[in-house]
């Protein structure tokens, strides 16, 4: 195919770069500096998608971010798949590959077309929902179907070969938008000093500029528009990001900026020849002062069948003329309400195509442009407008007829121009999303007709975003307010600099035309399409408004107006324009919906960056990990720590499964030594005379009399009585104390510490330090424990000696270190601390004398069992924020008649924590000792009542003890302690119910004797 | 990228170091032993949620690892001053207005408006309007 729309001349592309790519499977030529939209509009391309709810052909329509059809599957491969982008925002190159994202099986015959055609006029707002609802329960199986007729892109199936980073930026003032009144004020502001950043969406600077007829300082606007440009890139205080989009307005000027480094090159980073380099970057910037400079889109005017192919807002037509050197079509008609759309008939006629006619809805349209309009020959229609397009595939007519606006009736006859182009001007919008984004409304400008952005604080607007379209003007304004913006951000002597020459144009006033009226009513005449992207029509937003959608919020999410990826950029204010004429409201009493970011669509590769992967969150490792990993333990996560979860052997050649790894490691401590790297303990040290007074008021139980040496289990509560952690801590000296806590707790309870101290209680000398990294813990523990010890270490272990809840300094393994005579496993063990970078020398010594004890590494699995065979509670698991040291039976470790009144105390006394009926921990042994019951089961006393069944209380912790040849749990039940014997009821989700006795939480060696040979 | 003023380390410091914590100004019975059930509930379980100016605790994490506290206005997200722990703010609801107006904006330093710089204590020397 030749590109038959393009002109031998002009434009700002490069002929001698001839780029070859595929849309729709058909293979197409364009030219270095072309968008996929102006490639396809040259090779005369005319439907690029099917419309996503009546299945609708459509083409391209605008030359923006506010393109509503022409929306992409971007990607020659699987992994380069990106969905969601606009023709219009993509620049082309070699070996692009795309397709429209809606039609199936192809965008020119599309099965789904019979639904829109057939029965396109049974298909109001909620269609879907109101056919396909009932029965609810197949409405994901017709949801597959009508998603794939309707078709929204998809996300690719393989890994992302590309990166993506961030990156932090802060300026003093960040300029959004390098239109005229963009330039000026970035201008402005470099001159003065201040650190700038210039961003703007598109490829190439300049915006407006560049397609602009005007001359500025008597040489064209985009010569001007380069040599600003170029001057601000000589500068070391500003940073220009092309191809960079504002897409996020956050508080505090907080901006987001997504800029494209290589996906306007090719499918990847690396096809590109930029092998690892990021394909998009997004700058977090925090500006002193954000100038938002972003212009305006143009409206089209809403008429029937202003969907066909061929239908373009008039904008868009002069920039494919005049920036890419293509002319959209042959004959074109302009339906327009103002002067400035006008351009788009003399660019046209100057590209040597034919204008049919320009029709004014203005009665005397007496400006500049009209005039120059009418000497050259072109036919302008008065007072009226077009009122509907013919054709199907493309245009092929343009019904024209006057109208009055005010009474909203067609009031002559209906002409017939034959075209194949209709370009409409409703008039512009000013860009108003960004401020939008902070929550402040846009508001309503009758001289304009047009919400301008609400007043954020910090924020100056320029140019074409509040209104001030005419290029001298912009110029000007943008001048003044980069200066303002500066001198706020603290540059004092900033000046606006001095404003280029610009012919000042006259201009006849624009009428307020947003809905052509039609000779047949509303609801009878040919579709009149509002929201592109949707298919929202004038007659579903009026119907909308008879069923008594009043608010445009609600309007909103009736018709789906505005909800599109498009977030109804072109079609919004005319929506609301229809709703206000049906409701007899005005515009800014209907009011504007919130938009919200993303400014346009964002690849989760640049909201991600590099927080992917192995580098999404920061993982702990002991200083035993290597010889975990060595030895083929599997690992869990703990907190941000990895933990050996289990130690699987190969047995007959067999990997273990988890099962029976778990039951050999907790018979080999149990019957003769194993090993835990407990290192991940939060270990908090604690000095200061009154650390003893501290602990006093922090724990449950009482601290006074505990000698150096000795070691006591503690209880923490938050003040409302609740268990927050538990722990050891150990007397090192009169004045110091080693805390330990949690693995998952160990950051927050520092923090708690310091809480208190500092809030409360800073007249206590005592101070804190984290030293969860300074010792690696290694527990030996089983009744071959002192066997092994006793080879490694100068300490007395003699049972009399080394007394359970003991601690005592030497070496072990040649190494000095801590050993603590503690037990999370029932049995004799030792709980070795050492420096960590001594930790591997000490572990590997261990296993070299356990050899012939067959020492066993066990992972945290074994562990859990092991303790919960003992009903030792893990904080977190067993307790959640609901549950007192009185509800786990812990009365021992509760010292009411402290002097002072510690944490928590007060709350156990008030009704609800003193309640008899609380839940309280009790072991539960299934009947069935095959069953493992499920934790979080909850349990029931009848099975047989009638859902919603009484629950009484849950599984916390449930495992299955090779030692009981059983399952066990430990749960909560209300009033537990009175109901040992008792038989309770879990019923699962399949069905069944498992019975289950109430036993007590110690299920091995009740009296404690194992801990103690 | 956003910078909050530590009143202990003098500085501006990134948001990432510092941690909310909870509404400033409580005051835990000091004899919790002597007062009633309800009294120790409100103490216990309800905090102000005003529509605009709030004292709230913040906790320099991972910085200083002290707690301090931010006049922080709940419609705007705006830090208006921070100070230390046992210190009065100097912003509060009855005059907010006046002493807004007062401040002062940093280009790149955040929104503190006032700030627990030097200039606090001489602000926390005056007497409130």
């Amino acid at each position: 195919m030749t590109q038959s729309n393009r002109l031998n001349q002009g434009g700002r592309i490069d002929r001698s770069r001839r780029l070859s790519f595929t849309f729709n499977g058909q293979q197409y030529m364009g030219f270095a500096g072309d968008t996929l939209a102006s490639a396809l509009l040259a090779n005369g391309v005319d439907v690029v998608n099917r419309s996503f709810k009546y299945s609708r052909p459509r083409g391209i329509t605008a030359a923006g971010p506010e393109e509503p059809n022409a929306i992409v599957q971007l990607g020659a491969t699987e992994a380069a798949q990106v969905p969601n982008v606009r023709a219009t925002q993509q620049a082309l190159y070699d070996g692009l590959v795309a397709r429209g994202t809606n039609g199936w099986p192809s965008v020119q015959r599309d099965v789904m077309s019979w639904v829109g055609k057939l029965g396109g006029g049974f298909m109001p707002p909620g269609f879907y929902y109101k056919t396909f609802m009932a029965p609810a329960s197949m409405w994901m199986t017709y949801e597959k179907f009508i998603r794939k007729g309707a078709g929204l892109g998809r996300s690719p199936s393989e890994a992302d070969p590309d990166i993506y980073d961030h990156f932090n930026q802060h300026c003093d003032v960040l300029v959004i938008g390098s239109g005229p009144a963009g330039l000026t004020a970035a201008l402005s502001a470099a001159r003065a000093g201040a650190r700038v950043i210039l961003c703007d969406e598109q490829e190439e600077m300049g915006g407006s500029l560049l397609d602009s007829r005007e001359s500025i300082d008597g040489a064209p606007a985009s010569a001007w528009a380069e040599q600003a440009v170029a001057e601000l890139a000589g500068l070391d205080n500003v940073t220009l990001l092309p191809r960079t989009t504002a897409n996020g307005y956050h508080d505090h000027n907080f901006v987001t900026l997504h800029e494209r480094r290589t996906e306007h090159l090719a499918d990847t980073a690396a096809a590109a020849g930029r092998e690892g380099e990021v394909r998009a970057r997004l700058h977090r910037v925090r500006a002193g002062r954000v100038v938002l400079a972003s212009g305006s889109h143009e409206r089209p005017l809403v008429y029937a069948n202003n969907d066909v192919p061929g239908n373009l807002v008039a904008g868009a037509v002069s920039v494919y003329i005049r920036r890419y050197g293509v002319v959209p079509g042959q004959r074109l008609v302009l339906s327009t309400n103002n002067d400035h759309a006008y351009r788009a008939a003399l660019d046209w006629q100057e590209a040597g195509r034919e204008v049919v006619a320009v029709v004014d809805s203005r009665a005397k349209p007496d400006g500049d442009l009209a005039k120059q309009a009418r000497d050259a020959g072109i036919r302008v229609i008065t007072g009226s407008a077009v009122m509907e397009a013919t054709g199907n595939q493309r245009v092929s007519g343009a019904k024209v007829v006057a109208i009055d606006t005010e009474r909203f009736v067609v009031t002559g006859k209906v002409e017939t121009l034959e075209c194949d182009t209709i370009a409409s001007s409703g008039g512009y919008s000013p860009v108003v999303h960004l401020a939008s984004h902070t929550g402040k409304r846009p508001q309503w400008r009758d001289d304009l007709l047009g919400f301008v952005p609400g007043e954020v604080k910090g924020m100056h607007v320029a140019g074409g975003a509040h209104g001030v379209y005419a290029l001298g003007e912009a110029l000007a304004d943008g001048a003044g307010v980069g200066a303002e913006a500066a001198r706020a951000a603290g540059f004092e002597e900033a000046a606006a600099i001095a404003v280029p020459d610009v012919e000042v144009r006259h201009e006849s006033p624009t009428s307020a035309l947003y809905q052509v009226p039609h000779e047949k009513p509303p609801l009878r005449a040919p579709k009149q399409f509002v929201d592109l992207q949707n298919d929202v029509t004038a007659a579903a937003v009026e119907l909308a408004t008879r069923e008594g959608f009043e608010s445009i919020e609600h309007v909103k999410r009736y018709t789906a107006l505005g909800f599109g990826t498009d977030q109804g950029k072109l079609g919004n204010i005319n929506g609301m324009a229809i709703a206000a004429r049906c409701l007899n409201r005005s515009i800014p009493d209907v009011g504007t919906t919130v938009f919200r970011p993303n400014y346009t669509p964002v690849s989760f590769g640049a909201i991600v960056g590099r927080h992917c992967r192995d580098l999404f969150d920061p993982e702990r490792y002991t200083a035993l990990h290597q010889w975990h990993v060595e030895n083929g333990a599997e690992f869990e996560d703990v907190g941000q720590w990895k933990r050996p979860w289990y130690f699987p052997r190969r047995v007959n050649g067999k990997r273990e499964t988890m099962h029976e790894a778990v039951a050999r490691e907790c018979l080999a401590v149990r019957r003769g030594v194993g090993i835990l790297d407990a290192s991940t303990l939060g270990k908090i040290d604690i000095q200061g005379p009154d650390a003893r007074e501290f602990l006093g008021r922090v724990y449950t139980n009482k601290w006074a009399k505990l000698a150096p040496g000795r070691v006591r289990y503690g209880l923490m509560c938050k003040d409302d009585g609740m268990l927050m952690d538990d722990g050891t801590t150990s007397c090192l000296g009169e004045n110091h104390f080693l805390m330990t806590t949690t693995t998952g707790g160990a950051a927050g309870v520092l923090e708690w510490l310091e809480l208190w101290h500092q809030t409360e209680w800073p007249e206590l000398q005592v101070y804190f330090g984290s030293v969860t990294d300074h010792w690696a813990t290694m527990t030996v523990t089983g009744p071959d424990a002192r066997k092994l010890m006793s080879e490694v270490t100068d300490i007395d272990l003699d049972r009399e000696q080394f007394k359970f809840m003991d601690w005592k300094e030497g070496k072990v393994a040649g190494v000095p270190a801590r050993v603590f005579r503690i037990s999370f496993t029932g049995e004799l063990a030792f709980e070795i601390n050492v420096q960590a970078n001594y930790a591997m020398h000490v572990w590997k010594a261990l296993f070299a004398h356990g050899e012939k004890y067959d020492l066993t590494p066990y992972g945290t699995e074994t562990m859990h069992v092991l303790r919960a065979e003992k009903g030792l509670i893990i904080a977190g698991q067993d307790t959640d924020g609901s549950v007192t040291p009185e509800d786990l039976g812990m009365h021992w470790a509760v010292g009411y008649d402290k002097p002072f009144s510690w944490i928590g105390q007060r709350a156990l006394t008030r009704p609800d924590t003193a309640r008899e009926d609380r839940k309280q921990l009790v072991g539960l042994k299934p009947k069935d000792p095959k069953v493992v019951l499920e934790e979080g089961a909850q349990i029931v006393l009848d099975p047989e009542q009638k859902i919603p069944m009484t629950m009484m209380g849950h599984v916390t912790s449930s495992y299955y003890s090779p030692v009981l040849e059983s399952g066990f749990a430990l749960a909560v039940l209300k009033g537990g302690r009175n109901r040992m014997g008792e038989t309770v009821y879990l019923p699962m989700s399949d069905g069944s119910v498992h019975q289950a006795e109430v036993v007590s939480t110690v299920f091995i060696d009740p009296k404690g004797e194992r801990q103690n040979v | 990228m956003f910078h909050i003023f530590c009143p202990y380390c003098q500085e501006y410091r990134e948001e990432e170091e510092f941690h909310p914590s909870g509404q400033a100004h409580l005051v835990r019975p000091a004899d919790p032993a002597s007062v009633s059930d309800d009294e120790w509930g409100d103490y216990l379980f309800f905090r102000d949620n005003p529509r605009g100016i709030h004292h709230e605790m913040w906790v320099h994490r991972l910085g200083c690892r002290k707690f301090f506290n931010i006049t922080r206005d709940t419609t705007s997200y705006e830090i208006l001053e921070t100070y230390r722990m046992g210190e009065q703010p100097s912003i509060t609801a009855a005059n907010a207005e006046v002493r807004r107006e007062q401040g002062v904006q940093t280009a790149d330093g955040g929104w503190q408006t006032v700030g627990a710089q030097p200039e606090n204590s001489r602000l926390n020397e005056e007497t409130p309007s």
